[in-house]
């Protein structure tokens, strides 16, 4: 017998209550082509053994980075991960994704986000950075809402170059707050349009957000943007998306950045379809108090041994309820590990390399691309490990031609922009091999001229 | 604990001391000592509309934040420069040197509305 706990007038109730007419209206933001329609069609039940080589024969299906030579980024990259990552993230000490409700209790789980956030200062050339956030989108999110808290003003200018995605996020976070969000267009060099800027900048304006390196790739010029908007009194936001090129580029905080926010997976952390990820955030100490997020200080106990503490908790929300300075009260401890682990095990010089790899192998696949008759690079910016490729045929042919023959060669741009259907986005890392960019190279030029 | 009988006081502990139409504002004696070491202070700026009974500034001590709120509507026509700088001198001299706004009053009838001394003390007795 099922047991069902709500009779059809509590249900009714509860309809009424929230103000919908039917539980079907619940998942109206959820598009109609995503939605089954019909009931779910559960097979006939099957032994452990019998399941276990189903989903095995399903799962040989998924085209993945093990499977095929791979050359999509867009804000998820297929980096080395050493083994000892694994190891040691799976030691019970540290076996937990949230910080501690008794934090002080967990002396090594505060040390290692105290690690974790140590380096994410000396990466983004900021001084506090907080114990992380979901991911590279919500980070972005949580920065405006940051730079509105921080300035009192409700303008701001979003880059146009930024990951779809992550405006999207920033859009679904904004919508009720009666903000006004402003974008600024894309120039020739594939970045932010500085002419546009300096137009839709004024005193109203919080905050400018743009990629670091951005969307397409292209490595914007931050201190031009910094001083642009640090002239009307407004904060400069900037995402990156790919922090394995902050091992070659001057810090963001170099450059006048105000927050600096991203997405941790280059980091030691797998692809795995998406997440689950980590967004690191990092600020100026003088905004230490608009931070979102949870945040481990250094101290010394009554003997005067060194500690770790939960610090600024008083504006968190189980305190501080609705007017805490953000509703995040915990953070993506496993994968903050991961990324400390991966930092701390490479070390200054590690990353530089893996850095210096990625930018030798894109630059060597750009010039074999860009010589190809029938293809072309659009976007004249200086990039890192990205670059967007046209192709007279069109993306989606030269692309389908290119997994034929076991390479996912990128990402189609008309998935997110109209108007784009003969550009695609190539992603270079120290994980492909000269061959595997060679056989990229001749498949494309295999095609139509 | 000290109450001085020329101010006047509301029941989220602010003082007030009101010179002709401009009333000085501050947190009580009480206040501070209940919320022990003040880190941080949060002050609005010049200019700024108050209405009686809305927040107009933080204050953050090791064991909470806190807002302060406006005892009486107006104008905030001056604010305490040194204290973002000094917080702790909410603990040290609560009714001196840890003013933290001047308001020009717009409705002086909003001063009845507060305590005395008297009743003050009653009232945190009461509290407590």
């Amino acid at each position: 017998m099922r047991y069902i706990p709500h009779t059809a007038e509590d249900v009714r109730q509860m309809l009424e209550t929230v103000g919908v007419t039917s539980v079907d209206d619940l998942f109206a933001e959820i598009p109609s082509s995503l939605r089954l329609q019909r009931p779910l069609a559960l097979g006939e039940p099957l032994s452990e053994s019998e399941l276990l080589s189903k989903i095995r024969r399903l799962a040989a299906q998924n085209a993945t980075a093990d499977t095929h030579a791979s050359f999509l980024g867009g804000g998820a990259y297929n980096h080395f991960i050493p083994a000892v990552i694994d190891q040691l993230i799976s030691r019970s000490e540290f076996y937990t994704a949230y910080t501690p409700y008794q934090p002080e209790i967990s002396q090594g789980t505060l040390q290692a986000i105290f690690e974790y956030q140590t380096l994410i200062c000396q990466l983004t050339g900021m001084d506090a950075a907080n114990a992380s956030m979901y991911d590279g989108a919500s980070g972005c999110a949580e920065a405006v809402l940051m730079a509105v808290r921080a300035t009192g003003r409700r303008r701001i200018l979003l880059s146009s170059a930024l990951h779809p995605e992550y405006l999207a996020t920033v859009r679904t976070y904004c919508r009720y707050l009666d903000l006004e969000l402003v974008d600024v267009p894309i120039d020739a060099l594939g970045g932010t349009d500085g002419a546009a800027l300096l137009r839709l900048l004024d005193d109203r304006t919080a905050a400018l957000v743009s990629g670091y390196p951005n969307f397409f790739g292209v490595i914007e010029d931050l201190s031009v943007q910094a001083a642009a908007v640090h002239a009307v009194g407004g904060r400069l936001v900037t995402v990156v998306q790919e922090p394995i090129a902050l091992g070659l580029l001057k810090s963001p905080g170099e450059l006048g950045a105000d927050i600096v926010v991203g997405e941790g997976q280059s980091f030691g952390i797998p692809l795995s379809y998406g997440g689950p990820y980590l967004g690191f955030f990092a600020a100026r100490r003088g905004d230490i108090r608009s931070m979102p997020g949870r945040l481990v200080g250094q101290t010394s106990d009554r003997e005067g041994r060194r500690g770790f503490v939960l610090t600024l908790a008083t504006r968190e929300q189980h305190i501080r309820r609705e007017k805490a300075t953000s509703n995040i009260c915990s953070n993506q401890g496993l994968c903050a590990l991961m990324a400390t682990i991966y930092l701390a095990l490479l070390g200054k010089a590690g990353i530089r390399e893996v850095a210096g790899q990625n930018l030798a192998k894109a630059e060597y696949a750009k010039g074999k691309i860009a010589a190809l008759p029938g293809f072309s690079l659009p976007l004249s910016g200086a990039t890192f490990n990205e670059f967007v490729v046209e192709a007279d045929e069109g993306a989606a042919p030269a692309l389908e031609r290119l997994e034929k023959k076991g390479i996912l060669g990128g990402i189609p741009l008309q998935r997110y922009f109209g108007g784009m259907d003969k550009r695609f986005l190539v992603c270079v890392t120290e994980q492909n091999s000269r061959e595997e960019i060679d056989a990229l190279v001749s498949a494309l030029a295999g095609g139509k001229r | 604990m000290e109450f001085p009988e020329e101010y006047k006081y509301t029941e989220e502990h602010e003082w007030v001391l009101v010179e002709d139409q401009l009333v000085t504002v501050g947190i009580t004696d009480f206040a501070q000592d209940a919320l022990g070491d003040v880190v941080f202070v949060e002050l609005p700026e010049v200019g700024t509309l108050l209405e009686a009974g809305k927040p107009f500034g933080v204050v953050e001590s090791v064991k909470a934040v806190s807002d302060v709120y406006a005892p009486v509507s107006g104008e905030v026509i001056e604010v305490n420069e040194e204290l973002p700088d000094a917080p702790e001198t909410i603990n040290t001299s609560p009714y001196e040197d840890g003013w933290m706004i001047k308001i020009k009053i717009s409705d002086a009838a909003e001063l009845d509305d507060l305590m005395d001394a008297d009743a003050y003390q009653a009232f945190i007795e009461e509290e407590a």
